[in-house]
């Protein structure tokens, strides 16, 4: 049987794993599809060539399909999201001058959102010139997340904090004499950001959005439609790819085949601490995150609708949508839970029967309804302890509005 | 507005193919042609020239921090629409294809700028052409190195001519149905591995 060609776009970050794995461990041919990965340079160059059919689907950041969708971009089709590439992966780091004077200000290295936050914003108040920190796009978990975090911990960014843009790649060499104080990125840059600029992981997603997505698998939603059959295959695939991810004994083996120079062309040191949880956050300390990177376990890869409608609530935050009912419904329904669902029904994954959640709700790992044997997930929710109910969209967004 | 007054940018690493391409804008009559390499001076060109329309090659990594910076920028007035027109998509097409982007003050005529991002994308392939033919050239000459270099192990090993060499070398390609190349090359590694250590 020949196998089907598939192309995919994606950037060097450690959440591409699941599309390399499925290639290169066989997951994808097992499914009759010869998957071809482009490396690309920016998400902008993702973004116009998934637009346009140059990719059958690309690795995106989780806000990108909701932002097509709504025609917020340059090119805008309408896109879809049928699985996502795992949860967590995101740090905030610091350049080594910024750590001291937040270590001055209490700041913990224990990596917690809550305290940490509370140390810089006295850093900011006391500060001779606007702090600014870098993030890899403006329609990016990265961008919403730091931006939350910093409200959240009394610092209003753009007035208080500039934040500019930056490729991953360059955001290392960026800090300190690069103009920038610190950044919020994927792994491996935070790693690399240690190791060769002297910088220190302040906090991480996991602490920031307990159990939140970051970078997904986006499609055209016409193409989806009309290859159904290739688009559950491909679910199939990269299933396989995220629980063979998550087993720790495969863990140098994956950083072996993501050191490669066509995938991350980084030593595959610098690529274990994101699978393994073990960090070296700067200075000599380390810190264990263990839910730093998610590839499966606790629904990792369900697209619940509630995140695509949480993304959409902050693109309204920082005005780059105007907020209307039926604009919050397509953003939500850019997830597709029910194409998720109906790919990996044959092999009887344990599934959750919502669609949709509470983020905030799960204080602690909880056994939830589910298809079959049985599924834990959480803990969830945002560090302020703020719930977002996705029913409630219109009060949350109000609230934020402040 | 006659055509010199469009304030053209032009944004590439490459030196050289971005000279190409602003030779091309002037021979067609634009004047106001800007060309930035470094990506550090783009905000101050642009806050200075306040160009309508930029060009930006697509493999350059700073395309995401140029639409961040042109949506904050006052310089370009509101929304900057890429490419000509969204309906326009064979032209889109051939400009992703070319590897070239485009970034046109909002309210421009197509008919204006259409001709800009047709020569953009017809130099950025004459471009390609040129370097394909210069690695083409690079290759050979790397492959005709190695070659004479299987010809001296075999006349130092097996004291053949370099004729008899040279016909050694092709005969074992065509036995084997690869090229002269890889197997000049597998002899090469081989005789270092075999050879005495330095």
């Amino acid at each position: 049987m020949s196998l089907i060609a598939l192309s995919a776009g994606f950037l060097p970050l450690l959440d591409s794993v699941l599309l390399v794995l499925a290639r290169e461990k066989g997951f994808a041919a097992a499914e009759g599809l010869d998957l071809h990965l482009v490396k690309e340079s920016s998400w902008a160059n993702i973004r116009d060539r998934a637009a346009l059919g140059h990719f059958d689907f690309a690795q995106m950041l989780a806000p990108m399909p909701i932002a097509a969708t709504l025609g917020l971009n340059p090119l805008s089709v309408p896109m879809i999201t049928p699985m996502m590439l795992g949860l967590g992966n995101n740090g905030v780091t610091v350049s080594a001058e910024l750590r001291a004077r937040m270590a001055d200000a209490g700041a913990p290295t224990t990596l917690e959102a809550g305290p940490v936050g509370a140390a810089l914003a006295k850093v900011v108040r006391a500060a001779e010139r606007k702090l600014r920190f870098g993030v890899v796009h403006q329609t990016s978990s990265h961008n919403y997340e730091l931006r939350y975090w910093l409200m959240a911990s009394g610092i209003v960014p753009d007035r208080d904090i500039e934040i500019v843009v930056l490729p991953p790649p360059l955001l290392p060499e960026a800090l300190g004499s690069g103009g920038i104080d610190g950044y919020c990125v994927g792994e491996p840059w935070n790693t690399v950001g240690v190791k060769t600029a002297g910088a220190h992981i302040a906090t991480v997603k996991a602490s920031i959005w307990r159990s939140s997505p970051d970078k997904v698998i986006g499609m055209r939603a016409h193409w989806a439609e009309a290859n159904s059959e290739i688009v559950a295959g491909l679910i199939r695939a990269v299933h396989h790819a995220a629980v063979w991810c998550g087993e720790r004994d495969n863990h140098q083996e994956i950083a072996d085949i993501m050191a490669a120079p066509h995938y991350l062309g980084l030593p595959a040191e610098r690529i274990l601490p994101a699978l393994s949880g073990q960090f070296d956050i700067g200075g000599g300390v380390a810190a264990r995150v263990p839910d730093h990177f998610v590839p499966y376990a606790g629904a990792a890869n369900f697209p619940w609708t509630s995140h695509a409608a949480w993304f959409y609530s902050q693109m309204v935050r920082w005005g780059e949508v105007e907020h209307i009912p039926e604009r919050a419904r397509a953003a939500a329904m850019t997830f597709r839970p029910d194409v998720y669902r109906s790919a990996l029904t044959p092999l009887g994954v344990p599934m959750p029967l919502a669609d949709s959640k509470v983020e905030g709700l799960l204080a602690a790992p909880t056994e939830v309804a589910s298809t079959s044997r049985t599924l834990v997930m959480g803990p969830d929710g945002f560090f302020d302890g703020v719930r977002f109910d996705p029913e409630q969209i219109e009060a949350y967004i109000a609230a934020q509005r402040g | 507005m006659p055509l010199q007054d469009l304030a053209i940018l032009v944004i590439d690493e490459n030196r050289i193919r971005a000279s190409i391409i602003e030779d091309g804008l002037r021979e067609a009559g634009h004047l106001r042609v800007t060309v930035v390499n470094e990506i550090n001076e783009v905000a101050r060109v642009i806050e200075r020239d306040m160009p309508d329309v930029v060009v930006i090659d697509l493999e350059n990594p700073n395309r995401d921090r140029l639409e961040h910076f042109f949506s904050l920028s006052r310089a370009l007035r509101k929304p900057i629409a890429m490419f000509v027109d969204r309906s326009d998509a064979a032209a889109i097409e051939a400009a992703v294809e070319a590897g070239v982007s485009a970034y046109v003050v909002d309210g421009l005529k197509k008919e204006r700028v259409k001709p800009i991002l047709d020569m953009a994308v017809s130099r950025f392939n004459a471009f390609a052409r040129l370097t394909r033919e210069l690695e083409q050239a690079r290759s050979e000459l790397e492959d005709r190195k190695v070659i004479d270099q299987a010809k001296a192990i075999l006349n130092r090993t097996r004291g053949l001519g370099e004729a008899a060499a040279y016909a050694l070398l092709r005969k074992t390609a065509m036995n084997q149905n690869r090229r002269i190349v890889d197997i000049a090359q597998s002899l090469v590694t081989a005789d270092s591995l075999l050879g005495p250590e330095e």
